[in-house]
Formats: structure tokens, sequence, C-alpha cells
């Protein structure tokens, strides 16, 4: 049994929450916090990996990454830096695809927050920064879990847009979810179980860590 | 010295609508904003806060302007020297009773401060518990103590006690006197209860639709008389039978006893009733 896709899938799961924990915050405060005529522009961006089937998304990106053309081009000559069939490559794109699930629940949280806690903070002289991290982002500790945990579950379960951009490159880019595809393919089913199973369970558990913490985070909060 | 003009249009029930406000705070004044809702009281508390910006205005706190629209000045609320109690208290759920206090804090302050304020509001026990197992009263204290940590040039006060019981109310009421002759802070409260009003400021500034209406003290206001003139309620008769007379007086219906005085009475005669004929009962 080789191990490997399933270290792969972990470490892509891990970079990608980490990155979408500094990109996604600051941008669903921003969306919280704006009243712009582009907003649902901008909210209709971030839900497109929702809708959209990985495919296309992969399609694109595989464009725009191509060593042949456009920013792909730029990449290759100026930095020496290819993201097609790459793991970085991967991270930006499950960056991509997975930034509605970080979004939704830190904008829903922030937004649900009553103004006055925001204002209160202000008028005792403290500043947008102090306000934002010691006031706003504690209170809204379920939704921060939320999001978290799910992009690192999303990330998991991976498959069209990681075929599309990372191909199956063993230890590169092969991940579990293309592994199991892999052995299903050459009829290697005890290999297929295995990993179907192992992110299953995986998975599972990940998604009653959630509620059973957003449960215990919920009672300190006050009834708004 | 406070100094305030301020233009802001408002959104009325009625369509637009524009809040016209040129008054000035004494130093050390307790003023209460009366009105209706949606009259501008919030609005022109949020504006002192510089919560929101008025098209047009001057703010003058102590010789420091805070607001000059001709001049662009408007500092931020975190410059201007508030103390602010929300309605909803707006206590920070994720912190104790403690740590909201120690937020507020001025980095120059006094580190005693919040353990002097907590005494002085009867908290210590509740120190180290979090806002949201707190009851109304036990909230509004703690809005009221975080408000005092730095010790501001004005505190403004937005209905902080509609939401509780009168027993609290009143309560909370001497405790607010207590507070303003302890620490002479210039204060601004809104406030739709007259009694209330009465207890605590000197000045009453009444506002409707964006309009001062009227200010000047409390009994002006609310044309209150003086107990020794008599208590004169005026009524007009709306039933005379064999064994009483009816007579409603604002909202009230009077049932009198036939006697003497009411011989004669007929519908619709104007009446008026003295305090010597009232009785009176404790009613808490």
């Amino acid at each position: 049994m080789d191990y490997q896709p399933l270290w792969l899938t972990l470490k892509l799961a891990l970079v990608t929450t980490c990155c979408l924990l500094l990109v996604g915050i600051p941008f669903a405060a921003g969306l919280a916090k704006s009243r712009s005529r582009f907003k649902p522009f901008l909210e209709a961006v971030v839900s497109l990996p929702l809708v959209l089937p990985p495919s296309v998304l992969g399609f694109y990106l595989l464009l725009a990454f191509s060593p042949t053309s456009g920013l792909g081009k730029i990449l290759d000559s100026v930095f020496s830096i290819r993201l097609v069939f790459s793991f970085p490559g991967l991270v930006i794109s499950s960056i991509i695809y997975s930034l509605p699930f970080m979004v939704h629940p830190v904008q829903a949280g922030l937004e649900a927050l009553p103004s006055s806690l925001r204002e209160a903070s202000q008028t005792l002289g403290k500043t947008n920064w102090q306000t934002f991290t010691q006031v706003l982002l504690p209170n809204i500790k379920p939704a921060l879990l939320t999001g978290t945990i799910l992009t690192f579950a999303h990330t998991l379960g991976e498959f069209g847009l990681v075929l599309m951009i990372g191909g199956n490159i063993p230890g590169v880019t092969k991940v579990a979810s293309i592994a199991i595809y892999d052995e299903v393919e050459s009829l290697n089913f005890s290999a297929a179980h295995l990993y179907a199973a192992i992110l299953l369970v995986v998975s599972f558990c990940i998604l009653v860590t959630v509620y059973l913490t957003n449960k215990r985070l919920s009672k300190n909060r006050l009834p708004i | 010295m406070i100094r305030i003009s301020i233009r802001k249009k408002l959104q009325l029930a009625g369509g637009n609508g524009q809040l016209n406000i040129d008054t000035e705070l004494p130093d050390r004044s307790f003023t209460a904003l009366y009105g209706p809702s949606g009259a501008g009281k919030t609005t022109l508390l949020r504006i002192i806060a510089g919560l929101l910006q008025p098209e047009q205005g001057i703010i003058e706190v102590n010789g420091k302007t805070w607001l000059n629209t001709s001049k662009k000045i408007n500092l931020p609320p975190q410059k201007r020297n508030i103390g602010f109690v929300f309605q909803d208290y707006a206590l920070f759920p994720n912190m104790t009773v403690l740590e909201n206090l120690l937020y507020a804090q001025p980095s120059n302050g006094i580190q005693t401060k919040a353990d002097e304020l907590l005494n002085k509001m009867g908290l210590q026990n509740l120190a180290h518990q979090k806002p949201a197992l707190l009851s109304g009263g036990q909230k509004q204290r703690v809005a009221l103590a975080r408000a005092l940590m730095r010790q501001p040039e004005i505190l403004l006060l937005d209905e902080p006690l509609s939401a509780l019981d009168d027993t609290t109310r009143q309560h909370l009421q001497a405790e607010l006197q207590n507070l303003h002759q302890q620490y002479h802070l210039t204060t601004l409260l809104v406030s739709h209860h007259v009694p209330e009003i009465y207890k605590l400021a000197q000045r009453v500034i009444h506002i409707d639709a964006g309009q001062v209406i009227q200010s000047g003290s409390p009994a002006q206001v609310f044309n209150l008389h003086d107990a020794l003139q008599g208590i004169n309620l005026i009524g007009e008769v709306v039933n005379v039978s064999a064994d009483e007379v009816e007579i409603l007086a604002r909202q009230n219906l009077i049932r009198i006893k036939p006697s003497l005085q009411t011989t004669g009475l007929a519908l619709g005669d104007k009446v008026s009733i003295h305090a010597a004929d009232l009785s009176l009962q404790k009613l808490s």
C-alpha cells in the first residue's frame, strides 16, 4: 500500500487552509464591511466555485497557467515558475476552489455581529485593527472554525480540478482522490477500498468535530 | 462647555426631514434629550460620538474642535474622549466583566481604576463572569463602568434604562445620580421617561422631527405645576346618575359620589378637579 497520495492530500489541504486563513479572512471582512455597488459582483465571483463544474475552473486555470500563454508565460520566462502539473499550481487552484468555504461563514459571522460592538470599541479609543483582532474575530470563533474545517475537508475531497491542473504524477500531484480513480481503472479494488475508506472516515470525523465544537462555543455567546 | 450646531438629513416616518440642533451644554451639567421615537435623539448622540457625520456642523468641546464641516475637521470616534452607553449595552461577549473594563483602559491609565469602578458599581463578585450570564441591570452597570474608564469629557447615554424593570430602573437612576455628583461628568441622556428626567436632569431638550421644540428645566418643559398651587385636572362630565358622576380627565375616568358640589352638573359640562378631592395610595 502506497501512503504517499494520502500524505500529499493532507499536505495540500493543510497548506491550502493556512493560505486561505490569510487571504480569506481579510477578504470576508472587506465584503462584510463593504457597501459598494460592486459587492454583489464580488460575492458572485467568490461563490462561482460552488456551482461551476471543477473541470470548467480547471480548464481556465490550465489556460492561465500554461507556459505558452498569458500569466503562465510571464511566470515561466521571468520567474522560472511553472504552475501546471506542480504542487504550487495545485495549491493556488485549491485556494480559488475553496474560497467560498472560508469566505462565506466568516462574512456571515461578521455581518451577524451587532454593529454596536465595533462602535463601542471605537468610542473606547481602539483602532480598527485592535477592534478587529480583539473584539470582532474572537466573537466569531464558531464561524472561523467552520470556515477552516470546511476548507480543509473540501480540499481533501478535490478531484476534477486536481486532475486538470496537476495530472497524475506520483509524489507531486497524485492525491488520494486521484489514486482511487487510478486503482479502480486498473481493477485494483482492494487498494481503492482502503483509500476511499480512509477519506470517508477522516471527513466524517472532521465534520463531527466542527458540530460538537460549535455547540460548545455557542453556549458562551450572547443571545443577539 | 460643549457647543453643538448640527444640520443633518433625517429619514422620518413622514418622509425626509432635517435635524437642526443648536445648543450648548454647560460644563458638568446633566442634560436630557426628550422626544418621540425617530425624532433624531440617537442620531444627535451618534454625531457627537463621531459615529455619524452631519452634512453641516460644529462641535466644540472645552475649546477643542471635534467637528467643523466648513474647515473639514472631523475627529474619528477614537480621538474624541467620550463615554458612550449603548441601548443594547454592547458588552464584548468574549471578555469577562473585568476584561471589558481593562480593554477600555487607556495605555496611560491608572491600573486601579477598574477595581475602583467595580467596587463603586457593586460588581466585584462578577468581575470574572462573562456578560452572557449577567442580568439586564448588571450589564447596564458594566456598560456604565466601562464608559467611565477613560474619564470622558462627555458621557452619552442612549436610553440606557429603557429595557429594565421598574425596580432596577430606580436603583440605576439613583446610581447615575451618585456618579454624576461624584465625577461631575457633562452628561447627555436620551430618555422617554418623564419622572426619570425630572430626577436626573437639570435641563431638558425636547426635540420632535429633528427640531428643538423647547428647552429648559424639566418643570418648565413638561409644564409641571408646583404642588402648592394645587393640582388641577380639567375634565368633562360624561355620565351623571343618581349614585355617581363620571368625569373624563385626559385618559382618566374619575367617579365621584354625588354631593352638594355636583348638583346641577349635566353631560358635557367642563369641570376642574382639585387635589383636595383626590385620595392617594402607595403602589410599590
